[in-house]
């Protein structure tokens, strides 16, 4: 009965956490206090973990609850922790400011869904795993979260962009190709690289903090 | 058609007519529980209405003949609104009358005419309530007719009854892109029915209220009128709400015992529906009248959203 149940709605499950990424993606465009970004970046780990572990019990392959569970502990426990401990170290909880405002960068983020979900159409023909429709949607969470980190002229915005651009890319494989033991290598070895780049801008910023309480705006002066 | 089409056509529009204010009554009873006031009671509405029923009507020098029959205009459209949407039978005989566009159409004909009837005075609040209304109007409709055509997509038709049996009654399938639309739709929605991110309905004689400013100018028995209609806009709306995203309970064509037990199903889903809707209003503030095109903005996106989504995951 259980089986049964699963192997009839997992697949439509797993697109609807697929849409909950998209809209999650979205919400983070569109956000402009650093702490919602946050605990969006958060609930978007959550849905990863849970469509991941989804993925796991429809195909059986053991390896996937492993790095389901890494995903839980590191996207939805570890980097919002630290996060949040960076931005109350910086104090910059209300940074506002985004490059282009709010609706155009949301026009154009509707350009870019389009966009991927044409250019993953073709793709997502030739895969034969159960998750192939949420190709289009990874492809357009990873391009979502690089507007952001183009449209924000804050760092901490920024590495959150590109925690998400991760999170967008680790849907892809999942979605494509769950057959491989390397997913959860490669899963892993990401999450490194974005834990010491978040260390490495940490430590940058608190550098920058002996010079001056402002983030950005300075930042970009230094370049000369 | 058949007798069982007409009994539920005939209860549903007595019970949208009736229960309306109850609706409203029970939403302010929940804002004022979750403010830690008493509230009026839930039949407060009633004895508005009751209230204003028996007072005279005072009428501006002005005021032309549109004035006087825009309440029952506004009135009529939003009663016929309630016909057709299907709340606890899909066999309704108004169905054909008017499919999910056509619906559209009706609410915006309420809009203009009670736009027209804020200028028509000539007060600076009324203009300027009725303005904002426009501005509020254009960009919410769009993004609902949106909503609509994502539930369309998926049902093959625009007939809000077939939605329905589409929705309600066959194999149950998880649609993602009905989950963006419910929340393009919960946007659109509060903005239209004049609540709290985009207008407070509790405000009087301040710069910032829409509806309010447009029937200031309003007495007696027109302004009964005027607040039914806004009481049933708000039952509209989430009957609509409910029929496209949990129509569960709506009997199928012409089935008597799914006609009896729909009405508790009804009832109880309304309860919920109003709960959530003082929930959201207290958790909110109200934003500037200019964030509002971005609100809106976001409502059109996430509806536009979700009909990419139909077309990439379902179709």
């Amino acid at each position: 009965m259980g089986a049964a149940l699963l192997a009839k709605f997992g697949p439509q499950l797993i697109n609807l956490l697929a849409a909950v990424l998209l809209l999650l993606a979205f919400a983070m465009l569109t956000q402009r206090r650093i702490l919602s970004l946050i605990n969006l970046f958060a609930a978007q780990g959550l849905v990863l973990a849970m469509s991941t572990a989804l993925v796991a019990a429809l195909t059986g392959q053991a390896h996937l609850y492993l790095s389901a569970a890494v995903t839980f502990a590191l996207k939805v426990l570890l980097l919002p922790w630290i996060l949040h401990r960076l931005i109350r170290r910086l104090n910059v909880k209300w940074d506002v400011e985004t490059l282009i405002n709010i609706p155009t960068t949301m026009l154009v983020g509707i350009v870019l869904v389009i966009l991927a979900f044409n250019l993953a159409a073709p793709i997502a023909q030739l895969a034969g795993t159960v998750t192939r429709a949420g190709l289009g949607i990874a492809l357009a969470s990873v391009l979502l979260a690089f507007l952001m980190m183009i449209t924000r002229s804050k760092a901490v915005p920024q590495v959150i962009g590109f925690l998400a651009m991760e999170n967008g890319l680790f849907f892809a494989a999942t979605a494509t190709v769950y057959g491989m033991p390397m997913v959860v290598e490669l899963g892993v070895a990401l999450d490194v690289l974005v834990a010491a780049l978040i260390l490495g801008i940490f430590l940058f910023e608190i550098r920058e903090r002996f010079d001056s309480v402002d983030t950005r705006h300075l930042e970009r002066l230094q370049e000369r | 058609m058949s007798a069982a089409g007409l009994a539920a056509q005939f209860t549903e529009l007595m019970l949208a007519l009736l229960l309306a204010p109850l609706l409203t009554g029970w939403v302010n009873q929940c804002r004022a529980w979750l403010q830690n006031r008493s509230g009026p009671g839930l039949l407060q509405p009633y004895r508005v209405l009751g209230k204003l029923f028996q007072k005279d009507v005072m009428l501006a020098h002005n005021a032309s003949p549109l004035f006087r029959a825009a309440p029952y205009l506004i009135f009529g459209c939003l009663a016929l609104a309630a016909a057709v949407v299907p709340t606890l039978g899909t066999d309704l005989p108004l169905n054909a009358a008017a499919d999910a566009i056509a619906l559209v159409g009706l609410l915006a004909l309420a809009r203009l005419f009670i736009s027209l009837a804020g200028m028509d005075v000539g007060t600076a609040f009324g203009s300027l309530g009725a303005r904002r209304e426009m501005l509020v109007g254009f960009l919410a409709e769009p993004a609902l007719l949106m909503v609509l055509f994502t539930a369309s997509l998926i049902s093959h038709s625009t007939s809000l009854a077939t939605i329905v049996d589409t929705l309600a009654h066959r194999e149950f399938v998880i649609y993602p892109s009905l989950a963006f639309a419910g929340v393009a739709f919960t946007m659109v929605s509060l903005a239209e029915n004049a609540r709290i991110p985009v207008d407070n309905p509790a405000t009087h004689l301040e710069l910032t209220m829409i509806h309010e400013a447009m029937v200031l100018e309003y007495s007696g028995r027109h302004l009964a009128m005027i607040e039914w209609a806004a009481s049933l806009k708000l039952f509209v709306y989430s009957c609509i709400g409910l029929a496209l995203f949990f129509p569960f309970g709506i009997a199928q064509g012409g089935d008597w015992l799914g006609l009896v037990l729909a009405l508790p199903a009804l009832v109880a889903e309304l309860a919920v529906g109003g709960a959530a809707l003082a929930l959201i209003e207290a958790l909110s503030a109200k934003m500037r009248i200019f964030r509002a095109p971005e609100y809106l903005g976001t409502a059109f996106l996430l509806a536009v959203l979700a009909l990419l989504v139909h077309v990439m995951l379902e179709a």
